[in-house]
């Protein structure tokens, strides 16, 4: 399976599969924030929005950047967002999204790849953990302004 | 951050399986390995036999053998059989002081992190990680 997966940049008319599979994922569906996506990253060097098929099948997603000195870190790349759909699990396709976002990053000049995932989130944590990924040496925080 | 003993034996057996799933371990090739009584060990394999992480085999040599998918058992799913990492206080009689609720506050941060990451290292994860180790 992982042999037939190619990986390329999205394009307008991979929106609805990617809409999908985050919904399926998250419960919400946001076509907004992924044409909005699609224009921020769907070009450019230091940006990736990339998106992985096989057999004409659209099969997971990966979004990311090269940021330069945020939170005061040299630059590096960084994966905001990352959906597999649930039956191409365990098939390689999200090992194959992170291999070619790294190597873009790496292109850049970038030697880290860092992401933020929600704690109880434990499917992508492990994920990422599977992919010699550990904990950064900064600390997220938060406070409720509501 | 400590665990107990019996939590560190777990881990260190459902490894040994893990790493061998075609395999079936006797309890003193296990002991053996992490160097404790077989009588002792016995014990935390029955515990993780009664979870679905390893099936007791019956014949000459008996033992046991990996039966779960590494690929989704988490150290957070072992450790979990044995003790319970972030559980709250005790009820006390007294109202606590306003310095113990938040010390309380900050330890349970602690803990929920210390939840997170056992939860995202899955057994597979942890094979690799031991062979980078063992190649070091």
């Amino acid at each position: 399976m992982s042999s037939l997966i190619r990986v390329r940049r999205a394009a307008s008319a991979d929106l609805p599969q990617v809409i999908a599979i985050d919904a399926r994922a998250t419960g919400l569906a946001k076509p907004e924030y992924w044409a909005g996506i699609l224009r921020r990253y769907g070009r450019g060097a230091r940006c990736r929005f990339l998106v992985a098929e096989a057999g004409g099948r659209l099969l997971g997603y990966i979004v990311g950047e090269v940021r330069d000195w945020e939170f005061g870190s040299p630059p590096c790349g960084w994966v905001f967002g990352i959906g597999v759909p649930a039956q191409a699990r365990e098939t390689g396709v999200a090992t194959r999204l992170l291999e070619a976002i790294t190597a873009a990053f790496r292109r850049q000049g970038v030697a880290t790849v860092r992401t933020l995932i929600a704690r109880d989130n434990r499917l992508v944590l492990s994920f990422f953990r599977s992919q010699g990924m550990t904990a950064a040496p900064v600390i997220p925080l938060e406070k409720d302004i509501g | 951050m400590r665990l107990q003993k019996n939590t560190l034996l777990a881990l260190y057996s459902v490894l040994e399986f893990a790493a061998q799933p075609a395999r079936q371990l006797s309890v003193t090739d296990i002991a053996a390995e992490v160097r404790v009584s077989p009588h002792h060990l016995a014990k935390v394999l029955r515990a993780l036999g009664r979870a679905g992480l390893v099936e007791s085999m019956r014949g000459a040599r008996g033992g046991y053998r990996f039966v779960a998918n590494a690929k989704r058992v988490t150290l957070m799913d072992v450790i979990a059989l044995f003790e319970d990492i972030g559980a709250p206080p005790a009820r006390r009689r007294r109202t606590r002081r306003p310095a113990e609720r938040a010390l309380e506050q900050v330890l349970a941060e602690i803990d929920q992190t210390a939840r997170a990451t056992f939860g995202s290292v899955t057994l597979d994860t942890m094979l690799k990680l031991t062979a980078r180790h063992g190649r070091g």
